[in-house]
């Protein structure tokens, strides 16, 4: 019996140590997790007293093409532009200094395949799904017949007063629904506040220009004011021009907006939207020709332009929630609730998380946040 | 009603399904449908384009002649600068003609330098009024702004070693932060929220409403 065991043994060591000296010499490929398929990743490594430059060739089927002549007899490399339905090969020829070749080695076929799902963005999955869930979750509890308060928020409750304050004075509205695009969701946040406005300005019959920096966003602005006075049953009063393209370029569209303030002097201005660096240049102008300001936007670095220089601030969050506050609809107060508790469990987490750090930092708990995507 | 409301429904629901799906699913198959998406988003850009030219074209011709008469004059240059921008745009050599070059190195760049550093005037006037110690809060606020306006200049480390400095760093990485984080995170899920109720088509304010 002794004997037997210490025949496996001197087997398993021999087995191990061929193994070893195989693995010492190689070229392998193996696909690229989680990408969009057509990447191989390379590795090579060779050990041999004669070897100087190794040459890499690379098949689809029967033909070599060499792709990489490298000095170094270890190494790595990504493979791209391959085609993900096809398996590809690696040969390594060795050469010495004279540039014979001196040994061979081959790598498995691999098929650079494409991944069904990203796996570094499982924790932005959950993160979404949960959010979505609550947000779900709420819109349902208010169609069983919950029902939800609303904090108030100075800046939307004052909007009524700028409306109100322009129609006295007959003077005009001003809305600018930021500098960017149509696909960036602050833009939408404005479009939608836009709505509510021009709902109460045509109520009120009140003047109002909105001068607009991408044409995309005239289109969505134009239909949306539209259909705001055809709700408020004043579809005659509406006129195309009320919502009007300025200009891309954005200090060209700051100069064109700042003209529309000094010659027209608004009673009322509405910055709603994303904002950079013209955002003090507008609120300082529209302050100085005695304007109330209201201005929103989810840009921190503006913000504290807003509150230097408007009448009343939207806060980040508070410019998406602006849509449910006017509109007072139920659905849209649930959907507000469902973003309150996502908060709420962010706010856990992150005093847990900072509790956990600070007593137990071997745990690397930040690193589960840090390394997300 | 449909082509008016269903439809734009359908397909913001489906372009927004198709990028989110893209984003998890690096399939090609799913980029292949993202990358349509943003294509089809160009095609319309471009086309809506012309119509924001158009729009800018008609309504400063209308103001030109028939608006408050103090105020012709601006829209005239509008138009003048407008149209003279796309004739020399169109000349041989496009955006590299003499005379294009001309509007674009000596009219727009100056007179958007000139624009920009009329922030620097803004933001004296502005900080002027926000630092006034009217209320408790008022003071810590321009407390604050003076510690880290002294932290940022050499006066500052000269006259107080790196205590000012350090406070001013401490101000900025700390509470700032912090206060920047919280207002981006409150941002982003309100994106969130607001991206799921377009999907949903619980927001319908964009399309005028119910």
């Amino acid at each position: 019996m002794k004997k037997f065991f210490g025949f496996l043994m001197l087997l398993s060591l021999l087995w191990s140590y061929g193994y070893s000296l195989d693995s010492n010499n190689f070229i392998r490929a193996k696909d690229v997790p989680y990408d969009e398929g057509g990447e191989l990743f390379v590795e090579w490594q060779y050990h041999g007293d004669d070897a100087k430059t190794v040459n890499i060739y690379r098949s689809e089927g029967e033909d070599w093409g060499l792709i990489k002549k490298e000095a170094d007899l270890q190494g790595k490399f990504t493979d791209k532009s391959l085609d993900y339905k096809k398996g590809y090969k690696y040969k390594m020829e060795i050469l010495n200094e004279d540039g014979e070749v001196i040994d061979t080695l081959h790598s498995n076929s691999v098929v650079p395949k494409p991944a069904l799902f990203d796996m570094k963005k499982l924790s932005i999955l959950i993160a979404l799904l949960l959010i979505s869930f609550f947000i779900v979750y709420y819109i349902l509890a208010v169609k069983r017949g919950v029902e939800f308060k609303i904090r108030k928020i100075p800046a939307l409750e004052s909007v009524d007063e700028a409306i109100g304050r322009a129609t006295e004075m007959g003077k005009p509205i001003l809305f600018i629904p930021g500098i960017m695009d149509i696909d960036d969701v602050q833009t939408v946040a404005g479009i939608i506040i836009l709505g509510e406005v021009a709902t109460k300005t045509a109520i009120y019959d009140a003047a109002r220009n909105v001068p607009i920096s991408r044409s995309m966003v005239m289109s969505t602005g134009r239909e949306t004011v539209k259909e705001a006075y055809l709700k408020a049953g004043r579809p005659d009063a509406f006129n195309d021009n009320m919502v009007h393209y300025l200009t891309d370029d954005q200090f060209g569209y700051v100069s064109g907006v700042d003209g529309i303030m000094v010659r027209e002097k608004p009673a009322a201005i509405f910055m709603l939207g994303t904002f950079y660096a013209e955002s003090l240049i507008l609120a300082e102008t529209g302050n100085s020709i005695g304007a109330i300001q209201i201005a929103g936007t989810a840009m921190p670095s503006q913000l504290p332009f807003f509150v230097a220089a408007c009448d009343y601030t939207l806060i980040g969050e508070e410019l998406f929630a602006a849509s449910a506050y006017m509109s007072k609809q139920p659905h849209m107060l649930g959907a507000l609730k469902g973003q309150d508790m996502a908060k709420l469990l962010i706010m856990i987490i992150l005093i847990l998380g900072a509790i956990l750090e600070l007593i137990a930092p071997q745990l690397h708990v930040v690193d589960w946040f840090t390394n997300i995507g | 009603m449909f082509l008016k409301r269903q439809l734009p429904l359908l397909i913001t629901a489906i372009a927004a399904l198709v990028m989110i799906f893209a984003y998890f699913i690096p399939h090609p198959v799913v980029s292949g449908l993202r990358d349509s998406a943003q294509s089809w988003y160009l095609v319309v850009a471009a086309f809506t384009m012309i119509l924001g030219i158009l729009n800018l074209l008609i309504v400063s011709i209308n103001r030109a002649t028939k608006g408050a008469k103090k105020d012709r004059f601006y829209h005239w240059v509008t138009v003048v600068s407008l149209l003279g921008t796309i004739f020399f745009g169109f000349l041989k050599g496009g955006m590299d003609n003499s005379g294009f070059d001309f509007i674009f190195k000596y009219i727009y760049t100056p007179l958007s330098a000139t624009l920009f550093s009329l922030l620097a005037f803004y933001v004296a006037s502005a900080s002027f009024r926000a630092f006034r110690a009217k209320s408790t809060m008022a003071t810590i606020l321009l407390l604050t702004a003076f510690i880290v306006m002294l932290g940022q200049v050499p006066l500052g480390q000269m006259l107080t070693g790196n205590i000012i400095p350090d406070a001013t760093n401490w101000i900025m990485n700390v509470m700032n932060m912090a206060g920047q984080r919280a207002v981006l995170i409150g941002a982003a899920l309100g994106i969130i929220a607001t991206s799921i109720k377009i999907i949903l088509g619980i927001e319908r304010s964009y399309l005028g409403g119910e």
